[in-house]
């Protein structure tokens, strides 16, 4: 076992841990020694090949097919440098007003999350895209809801230098996107805090780690780690755990925190999502151009979001329902097809929860409710008439058996996509926008909460979360901005709590 | 039987070559590698399932159907009462996509065309 000491060590490199390490960096020029630590690699510019598989299996947990328990929905979450701010397509919102309100978490205003929020879309180049950057997939969507009577929002996006690869979701090729791994970690590295890839947390102690470092494997891709492969036991004046909503609570609960933290685990949501698909009678520009420009935000009356996506041969197949001569003649249409995510607001019921197997792996258990699933069903319609408003010649909707409705039946969507077709287990559900686990709360609250409003875990004061574990329920929005602007606070409070932490020297910023 | 069970799901798959085959199990066998022993277990007692399973209704192995009782087959199975059975197809027919898809060539058949060089390749 080698020995390694720091003042501060944050667990994991995304949207959280990328924050706060920034936040922390000025610190080192104090004498404050700062560690980052993240399981997976450091990829090279040129190892973003843009081929489905193989990119996956470099940049996802479990390759992209990680399964809840049950194994009816798969739970995407990167696993490399940068976190899951490498692989989303860089959709940059301000969390609702009313959510945050609804949170009811004392001392978090949403005036805070939102001054936050717009420090890091300024710091992360978030804009709006012109026109002619925008696909006829992403067009049609708007031509189908304003025809439908829903109105279309364009997303802020946080690129620069946008080739319009489509590829955002396996890694930009282009280094285009603005994710923790070309802003904060490169700001935060340059200024002395010292990461180190390939570096699992075992299991976190009083003020210390136990830390596996494993070896690059033959042909895989990114850098090998800092360190020396083998195992390592850490100390650390204060831990910042950042391992996204899967990772954190795994962590923590095979570190034994759960007897005194009930409420470690529980309140997990993901915003759960169908792909649909409708094919038109023309080519349409889809395999180029950003995939994500444009959202219809229907949460607050109706429980789900729509947004436009773009999908890979695979991944697309994979989320079609059914299989066989139907499912390959909407494949060898891949030119004509316009395609919609629909995402359902879900909210924390006590049966949704992360929890670890014997060996300490991460178990997500999520069971649909009634309410998600009618959520579903509703999105599913509205995205089959915008569709159809749109030109399209038929849809194909997972929640309709079968599930390809053609232009003459469009009159009867409510009829044929419903609930009852909902079957857990032949549809395909997917989630990116993994939440809750370690919900903020009232300070000392451990039945309801696992920490206060700045990440500060009840009772152990060296011991802080900063991800979207912290939200207390779905934030019915994409979280990615929102969880920066959690990370910023609770990097502030360390910042001003640094003396009493970390020691003399520690200068409170 | 595992060709059997891609050539139901994914039909183009019955005109791949030797080559193309080696090519497309290959993806596979790359992706089970990485998988827990437990699964990959699972996964060789439901393709032995599914293979008897005609037995019952046919008379016949699911491997020596012909494409329209294969299909009857899975298309029973994945709307199965029973959770368990139902998403041993979607995990099937996840492998089958992937090992058919995954192929450049494929990409090419059903006209995928993104590349790095996005817009620039198109105007």
């Amino acid at each position: 076992m080698i020995e390694r000491e720091y003042d501060v060590v944050i667990v994991g490199s995304g949207a959280g841990g990328g924050t706060v390490a920034q936040e922390l960096a000025p610190l080192v020029k104090d004498g404050v020694r700062v560690l980052l630590l993240e399981q997976g690699p450091r990829l090279g510019d040129d190892e973003f090949t843009g081929r489905e598989v193989e990119m996956a299996d470099a940049l996802y947990e479990d390759g992209g097919g990680f399964l809840t328990a049950d194994g009816t929905m798969t739970l995407a979450f990167g696993r490399v440098f940068g976190g899951s701010t490498v692989v989303y397509t860089g959709t940059s919102l301000v969390a609702p007003e009313r959510v945050i309100r609804g949170w009811n978490v004392p001392d978090l205003a949403h005036t805070d999350v939102a001054r936050r929020s717009a420090k890091f879309a300024e710091q992360n180049n978030v804009h709006l895209f012109t026109p002619d950057l925008i696909n006829d997939n992403n067009r049609l969507f708007v031509e189908g809801c304003g025809k439908a009577g829903y109105r279309a929002e364009q997303f802020p996006l946080n690129v620069k230098g946008c080739k319009g690869s489509s590829l955002c979701n396996l890694g930009c090729p282009n280094a285009a996107k603005m994710g923790t791994h070309r802003i904060q970690l490169p700001g935060a590295q340059s200024q002395g805090v010292q990461m180190v890839t390939r570096a699992e947390v075992l299991k976190i102690g009083e003020r210390s780690l136990s830390v596996v470092v494993r070896a690059k494997k033959e042909g895989e891709k990114g850098a090998e780690s800092e360190w020396a492969p083998g195992e390592y036991h850490v100390g650390a004046k204060l831990i910042v755990v950042a391992g996204g909503a899967v990772g954190s609570p795994a962590l923590l609960l095979r570190s034994g925190f759960g007897t005194r933290l009930p409420a470690l685990g529980a309140g997990f949501t993901c915003h759960p999502a169908h792909i649909l698909v409708a094919e038109h009678e023309r080519p349409i520009t889809n395999d180029v151009g950003h995939p994500k420009s444009y959202y219809v935000d229907r949460a607050a009356e109706e429980g789900y979001v729509l947004e436009t996506c773009m999908y890979f041969p695979f991944t697309t197949a994979k989320n079609l329902t059914g299989f066989g001569p139907a499912h390959s003649a909407l494949m060898r249409a891949f030119p004509r097809l316009q395609m919609i995510l629909v995402l359902a607001c879900d909210k924390a019921v006590p049966h949704n929860r992360v929890t670890v197997d014997r060996d300490g792996k991460a178990v997500v258990r999520y069971r649909f409710t009634p309410d998600t699933v009618e959520a579903m069903v509703r999105a599913t319609r509205a995205s089959a008439r915008i569709f159809f408003a749109a030109g399209a010649l038929r849809v194909h909707a997972p929640s309709a058996d079968p599930p390809l409705i053609e232009r003459r039946d469009a009159a009867r969507l409510d009829e044929l996509i419903a609930a009852r077709h909902f079957l857990a287990g032949k549809v395909s559900v997917s989630a990116a926008h993994l939440m809750g686990g370690c919900a903020m709360g009232q300070p000392g609250d451990t039945a309801a909460s696992v920490t206060d409003a700045w990440g500060r875990v009840h009772g152990l004061p060296w011991l802080r979360v900063a991800d979207a574990s912290l939200f207390p329920d779905s934030l019915e929005i994409n979280p990615y901005l929102t969880i920066m602007a959690l990370a910023d606070r609770v990097a502030e409070r360390i910042r001003s709590e640094a003396r009493d932490l970390l020691g003399a020297g520690a200068g409170a910023a | 039987m595992f060709r059997a069970l891609a050539e139901a799901f994914v039909p183009e798959s019955a005109a791949l070559d030797e080559g193309g085959w080696a090519e497309a199990e290959a993806i596979v066998e790359r992706f089970l590698a990485t998988r827990p022993a437990a699964v990959r277990r699972q996964l060789r007692l439901l393709i032995r399932l599914l293979d008897l399973l005609p037995l019952l209704r046919y008379g016949r192995r699911f491997r020596s159907l012909d494409a329209t009782r294969r299909l009857r087959v899975l298309e029973a199975a994945q709307n199965a009462p029973m959770l368990l059975l139902r998403r041993g197809i979607w995990g099937l027919r996840t492998l089958a996509f992937m090992a058919y898809y995954e192929r450049p060539e494929a990409a090419a058949e059903i006209g995928y065309r993104a590349t790095a060089r996005g817009w620039e390749a198109r105007r």
